[in-house]
């Protein structure tokens, strides 16, 4: 075990040095060394540990720190060192034929869009149809091009009838569904938490411990907790170290120091390069249409551009999502994803790999309700490439997980598995009331886990939930989430006789307190 | 509701004890009724000298001149959030001096009498005023120079052209304010919106203001540029002339809770600076009627609840647009309906015709009282004195009016 523990570490290390080298980041350090050389406490007899004194002092060794916590945050850890690497997109291999023929139904069904309305993929623009673009890249809203002919590729309810039909081929169940079985939607033996464990997880959240969202309401004095907290959270930012930033965040970031601590969280520092990377993208954008432009208009107007809040926004969201589907960096992702990016081939080189492009450009199909990922962000962040970025970096961290199938435990089978896991053991009366009227409780919160809730809370609710999804690095907590909102209003569920009528009591949200309910379901319930 | 008998009509021969009057009515019968001691009226008789804007700025105008003489020129200083306006057509001579001593500036009209947006536009150049309406060939003579009888034909040829048929018939002279308009408004995904406040007067001598918590802020349907000066929906923020822009989706609600703008506010420049925002529209609120308070007619039996309109520029500084004597109560949302039912709760709770209230309350339900004959602080009782001063003012604050109304009127009980 030892040996193990022992490869497994040089393993990761090798895996980090080997991406950071090559890095902006990297050719930054030698430059700083280099140029370290001159400074007279720099000798030649101690010249390596003098070095990485400077660099210690001058905080560039709290900078390569920050880029490795993120590397280690990002992937995950390797399994054994003979393991093929589609293990590390998803070692269950039913697992990756189940989401091999979810991506060629998906597929398909935009070939035969584009087949119906003999729309390319792609096409390059008129020089005159650019150039009218780049004027109104400021106000793309204003457009009304005609979508009436295209519909999103799919709707979150198409993925669930799709999880509720994934079966391992090894397990055997013969059994009726009973008590002693799970009498949910999702019928695969994912291992997930339950309640004493999560206490453990998520011990932050506790009954004794402060927490924006509730210690810092009208009624108590911001001496007791909100005072230093923000005090401390000025003083994590000070540090610049991410580490201790995403510690402090899951108690909640002050509204002022939410922006500055979710970029450091993310390690992302808006540079030159950066900016530059991102004007390369909308110039794509200006020069080529995607048919996925369209799919990307048409959901900013059914879904943000309809919010009563995020509809400011309208813009942004287009100068992102664009840019996001051109972004090839974003393939980088598929390494530790499930999901494999679709193909498309030059027209007349079908089958020819050399002819090979993925479609489109970052592999990432938008479904019905994708451009709420982005929405919140606007609210912190206004410079469009920064906004960008962290948006990026969300969806490859996070999002992406919420509509792929994987065994991962913050993907949406095991978060969806784990929330009926919940509901039936601390609400069995509520959970076989619902089934018996034909309501099952995923049919209702599954559309809010896909979505991280966004759309469905109000905003300033919404990011302190974010906060802690940032702060633990997991998106288990949309599943606690949502069994809260249930056991929230159990009362009123158990009186409803349909599933029309279930969903009414669940409509709206967005009077919900978000950490109080995860308090009381975590650590006020009796178990 | 509550134990209120509605009266079919407020002749003079039936007794009423509460009259949610429009300002029509206020004018035709307030000075004729006799108003019992415990009757309660919406309006101050002379409430125009607040709300109609030629009024307001003369009053600001005088109110800041004897600042400056009481208290120096930068106490004045902080009555500087009306954007320059003068009236017309008497003031036109100030006004043309003005206009080109800054050329290329943008200027907007408005009609003083007229709410909703109706009437208004802008303009850059005086030839501007000229194209806006086919000028029609009636001319009168005034016997002044040329340019100033060029200026008032094409005013009265714009009056001609403004008016409706009906309107044509009286023959008064509608009078309008230029006002400088601002061009550097603060923009939120590149609209233009404005603030709607609700600052309740229960009497001005003394003077006695309450600042409702909840509020709105208005956005415009497109994007804000000023090369558009004839687009009239994009530069007026009024949810009624939003209501017919082309691309107006009235599911959509083109407005943001206060709240909601506050915390925005605060994720993007900080918590410091937006204290200052809203202290200066505290400022704002009391100057405006400390302008007015020795000109109302002060009744004890008259309230008011004013709409203050105020447009936040890039600067973060509050201009204070305008302030309505009968702001809108239709509600555009679900959200907006609570909001103003609640508003109107609250009012009533305050204006206490049972008698329930002690009169040393500095907060009931929403309304938070800003200003009882001086400013009045968040923390200790009304009338002692406490070495710190926070002002009294939670504009975009949580609002839990419900759970605060109960422990009132339970201390009350007691």
């Amino acid at each position: 075990a030892m040996v193990d523990a022992e490869s497994g570490l040089s393993l990761t290390i090798a895996r980090v040095v080997q991406r950071l080298r090559g890095s902006s980041l990297h050719s930054q350090l030698e430059r700083q060394a280099r140029v370290s050389l001159h400074k007279p406490e720099i000798k030649l007899e101690s010249l390596k540990e003098d070095i990485k004194d400077f660099l210690k002092t001058s905080g560039w060794e709290k900078k390569l720190q920050n880029a490795v916590y993120s590397e280690l945050n990002v992937f995950p850890s390797p399994c054994h060192p003979a393991a093929p690497p589609e293990h590390m997109k998803e070692p269950l291999a039913y697992m990756r034929k189940a989401q091999g023929s979810w991506e060629k139904r998906i597929l398909k069904s935009l070939n035969s869009m584009c087949t119906e309305l003999s729309i390319p993929l792609a096409q390059k623009r008129s020089v005159s149809e650019q150039k009218e673009l780049l004027n109104k890249w400021n106000e793309m809203g204003t457009d009304e091009p005609d979508l009436s002919l295209f519909r999103p590729v799919y709707a979150p309810k198409d993925f669930l009838e799709v999880l509720m039909n994934l079966r391992n081929p090894n397990y055997e169940n013969g059994e009726q569904p009973s008590f002693r079985n799970h009498l949910g939607l999702i019928q695969v033996p994912l291992k997930v938490k339950d309640i004493p464990e999560l206490k453990e997880d998520f011990s932050e959240l506790g009954l004794n411990i402060g927490q924006l969202g509730i210690d810092d309401s009208a009624q108590v004095p911001p001496e007791f907790f909100e005072n230093e907290h923000v005090r401390v959270g000025q003083k994590v930012l000070a540090e610049q170290d991410s580490a201790a930033a995403q510690q402090y965040v899951r108690q909640g970031c002050p509204t002022a120091l939410r922006a500055d601590l979710w970029a450091l969280i993310l390690n992302i520092s808006n540079q030159p390069e950066d900016i530059l990377y991102y004007e390369q993208l909308k110039s794509n954008v200006i020069q080529h249409n995607l048919l996925v432009d369209s799919l990307i208009y048409k959901d900013v107007k059914l879904t943000a551009s309809n919010d009563d809040y995020y509809f400011v926004f309208e813009d942004y969201l287009y100068q992102v999502l664009l840019c996001f589907s051109r972004d090839t960096s974003v393939l980088e992702h598929f390494a530790y994803s499930s999901a494999t990016p679709p193909k498309s081939y030059i027209r007349g080189k079908l089958g020819m790999e050399e002819y090979a492009v993925f479609y489109p450009p970052n592999g990432v199909i938008p479904f019905h309700g994708f451009s709420m990922y982005v929405a919140p962000l606007c609210f912190l962040y206004h410079e469009p490439s920064k906004l960008y970025q962290m948006f990026r970096e969300m969806y490859v961290r996070f999002f992406f997980r919420l509509h792929s199938i994987s065994s991962h435990p913050s993907g949406i089978v095991s978060l969806c598995l784990l929330f009926e896991t919940l509901l039936q053991t601390h609400l069995p009366q509520l959970f076989y009331h619902l089934r018996e009227i034909g309501a099952q409780p995923l049919r209702i919160s599954f559309k809010w886990m896909v979505r991280a809730f966004s759309g469905y809370l109000a905003t300033d609710q919404l990011l302190l939930l974010w906060d802690r999804i940032l702060g633990y690095n997991s998106l288990e907590i949309l599943a606690v989430l949502a069994a809260a909102v249930f056991a929230f209003r159990a009362v009123n569920l158990m009186e409803v006789t349909s599933l029309a009528a279930a969903e009414a009591v669940l409509a709206d949200l967005s009077t919900l307190k978000v950490m109080p309910l995860l308090q009381i379901f975590l650590f006020a319930t009796v178990t | 509701r509550g134990g209120w008998w509605p009266v079919r009509s407020a002749r003079s021969e039936e007794r009423w004890d509460f009259h949610w009057c429009d300002v029509g009515w206020l004018h035709e019968h307030f000075d004729h009724a006799y108003l019992d001691e415990h009757v309660r009226v919406c309006h101050f008789r002379n409430h125009y000298e607040l709300t109609r804007k030629n009024y307001l700025v003369k009053n600001l105008k005088r109110f800041r001149k004897q600042l400056e003489r009481e208290a120096g020129k930068l106490e004045a200083t902080k009555c500087d959030f009306f954007p320059k306006t003068f009236e017309m057509p008497l003031e036109y001579h100030l006004f043309v001096e003005e206009f080109r001593k800054n050329p290329g500036t943008t200027w907007i009209m408005k009609p003083v009498g007229r709410s909703q947006g109706k009437g208004i536009f802008l303009f850059r150049k005086l030839k501007d005023i000229i194209e806006w309406r086919k000028v029609r060939t009636t001319l009168y003579f005034w016997g002044m120079s040329n340019w100033n009888l060029l200026f008032c034909c094409v005013w009265l040829l714009l009056q001609d052209g403004l008016r409706t048929d009906d309107q044509k018939d009286e023959t008064q002279v509608e009078v309008y304010v230029a006002q400088r308009y601002i061009e550097n408004p603060y923009l939120i995904g590149g609209r233009k919106f404005d603030l709607r406040v609700y600052v309740l007067v229960t009497s001005y001598i003394p003077l006695k203001a309450w600042l409702y918590r909840d509020g709105f802020a208005r956005f415009s349907n497109t994007r804000f540029t000023l090369n558009s000066i004839d687009d009239h929906y994009v530069h007026l923020t009024n949810v009624a002339v939003q209501r017919t822009a082309p691309d107006y989706d009235p599911e959509k609600g083109c407005k943001w809770m206060i709240q909601r703008l506050r915390q925005y506010l605060t994720a993007k420049h900080g918590a410091e600076v937006v204290e200052v925002l809203f202290a200066d529209m505290d400022n704002i609120f009391i100057k405006s009627l400390q302008s007015v308070q020795k000109v109302i007619i002060s009744d004890k039996h008259c309230f008011e609840l004013y709409g203050y309109d105020i447009l936040i520029d890039q600067d973060l500084k509050p201009w204070l647009i305008e302030v309505n004597a009968s702001p809108s109560l239709a509600a555009s949302s679900q959200e907006d309906y609570e909001l103003k039912c609640h508003l109107l709760k609250d009012t009533l709770h305050i204006v206490d015709m049972e008698g329930r209230l002690t009169g040393k309350e500095k907060r009931v339900g929403g309304f938070d009282l800003i200003w009882s004959d001086g400013p009045v602080s968040r923390e200790g009782n009304l009338d002692t004195l406490s070495e710190s001063f926070v002002a009294n003012s939670h504009l975009g604050c949580y609002n839990d009016r419900k759970k605060q109304l109960k422990q009132l009127f339970r201390s009350l009980r007691a």
